[in-house]
């Protein structure tokens, strides 16, 4: 089989991102204010606000840490200005993200204040968007990208068109050799036998089910009737969906047919081979999507029924329907229409084609919808309450 | 034209790929055989919404994807609504 290319950036490290982004990350809540402050005297750079980073501690404080280095890690981002209120927690995301040989420095606020702070980041930003303006696409192959898939406002549509245009396309990145990873621990409610099955082995599908379990104990222990009408959502129910069980079988169908799971991995870990991966992760997307940048997947492909409008400030999050009311009415936010499958004037081989070459143009620097838009939902996933 | 799809030649609901109105005859097809079935709606049933195969009692596991998606709560006769009134989790 040929394997397409496109034209990507290849980092110090060897990885291949589709963007070029020059990034201000804040460690904590109070150096957001200077974050972006920076952003705003430096052109085409981007603060990425937070509203955490402070007394955590114990699994909560190591997921931060993944999430925040593995955000300014990730191969779409050139190079990352960190500002943090003090020295030591700002210097552990600098030391993670130097990990991959990019440019990053860190400030801190204490003993300077947030103007004298500003000034000096402001100052390595500028010389960091030169020197990314600089730098030249070249020529990659779908092998080496990473791909995340998560679908939301799904209804019935998503499960009879869109989520199995995602999963046809899975199947074919699979084969192309690339990475993929998809998720939503609570989702697969009802369906988790079905994706114990779809593991590479026994033992991979064990850890799925421990995973799964152990969210669906947390489930039980906060449990009121149907989630308080959080799972399926108001949208969901809108959309035609009525049951938990109902909808996992139609997010399952986001993994293609052939393609099996070769490990389950940490919220915000980054998968250690390719081929097609389980991530625990939270259903509600700008979660989700956060932690699969922050792991880093470069395209996001994002299947909606009734019109999830999520973007990511640094993972392009491509968005298609089958549902024709949601394409005609939101038609700003939808990438692909694929509603002609359901009039069946279009095959779902047909539609995951057109969802390939919707990658590649994507990867070639075409902005999905959601980046012209201007989503940029950052979300960090918290674990309990901080100290 | 049909105007629903049913995943699997299991299921006792399908899926509207139209507005459907009640007393309408509709079309529908099985995805994995491609057989089609016909039946009467009893409910207007909007586009992406589910409607009744067979006729199911309360307490009798709706069947979608080849699978179980739930319990019906209230008795459903054929061609009607399929839907939060009469059908409810197991899980939640």
């Amino acid at each position: 089989m040929k394997i397409p290319t496109f034209m990507g950036y290849r980092r110090e490290n060897g990885r291949v991102g589709v963007r070029n982004h020059v990034v201000i990350l804040p460690l904590d809540d109070l150096s957001n204010a200077a974050c972006e402050a920076v952003a705003n005297n430096i052109k085409g750079t981007m603060a990425i606000p937070h509203p955490y980073g402070r007394l955590q501690f114990g699994e909560d404080l190591e997921l931060f840490f993944r999430t925040l280095i593995g955000t300014g890690a990730n191969p779409n981002i050139a190079s990352v200005v960190v500002i943090g209120i003090e020295p030591e927690w700002t210097n552990r995301i600098v030391d993670g993200v130097a990990e991959t040989e990019k440019p990053v420095k860190g400030f801190y606020i204490e003993r300077s204040g947030d103007l004298n702070t500003i000034a000096q980041a402001s100052r390595q930003a500028k010389e960091y968007v030169q020197r990314a303006s600089e730098l030249q696409r070249t020529e990659c192959s779908m092998d080496e990208l990473y791909v995340s898939v998560k679908c939301g406002e799904s209804d019935t549509t998503s499960g009879l068109a869109s989520n199995p245009t995602v999963g046809n396309v899975i199947d074919k990145l699979v084969e192309m050799e690339a990475t993929v990873s998809f998720g939503e621990t609570s989702e697969i409610t009802g369906a988790e036998q079905a994706c114990k099955e779809r593991a590479a082995t026994a033992e991979v599908g064990e850890e799925f089910i421990r995973v799964w379990k152990a969210y669906d104990e947390v489930i039980k222990q906060h449990k009121t009737d149907d989630l308080s009408g959080s799972q399926p959502t108001k949208g969901n129910i809108r959309g035609g969906l009525t049951t938990i069980e109902e909808k996992a079988f139609g997010n399952l169908q986001k993994i293609g047919k052939k393609s099996r799971y070769l490990g389950v991995l940490k919220p915000a870990e980054a998968p250690v081979g390719k081929g097609l991966w389980f991530m625990d992760t939270s259903s509600a997307a700008a979660e989700a999507v956060t932690l699969w940048a922050a792991s880093g997947a470069v395209v996001h492909l994002f299947p909606t029924g009734q019109g999830n409008i999520i973007g990511n400030p640094i993972l392009p999050v491509i968005k298609l329907s089958a549902n024709p009311l949601t394409c005609q009415t939101m038609s700003e936010h939808i990438d692909l229409d694929v509603s002609a499958i359901l009039r069946g004037e279009m095959t779902l081989e047909e539609a995951g084609d057109k969802l390939i070459e919707y990658i590649i143009r994507t990867c070639n620097g075409r902005l999905t919808a959601g980046e012209a838009l201007g989503h940029r939902e950052f979300v960090l996933t918290k674990l309990y309450i901080s100290a | 034209m049909i105007q629903f799809l049913v995943h699997d030649r299991a299921d006792t609901v399908g899926v509207a790929t139209v507005d459907i109105k009640s007393g309408d005859t509709v079309k529908g097809m099985i995805m994995d055989t491609q057989d089609l079935l016909e039946v009467i709606a009893l409910k207007d049933i909007p586009l992406s919404h589910k409607i009744a195969l067979k006729d199911m009692k309360v307490g009798d596991t709706v069947i979608k994807y080849g699978h179980d998606i739930g319990k019906a709560v209230a008795d459903i006769r054929a061609g009607e609504h399929v839907h939060i009134q009469n059908l409810k989790t197991k899980r939640w």
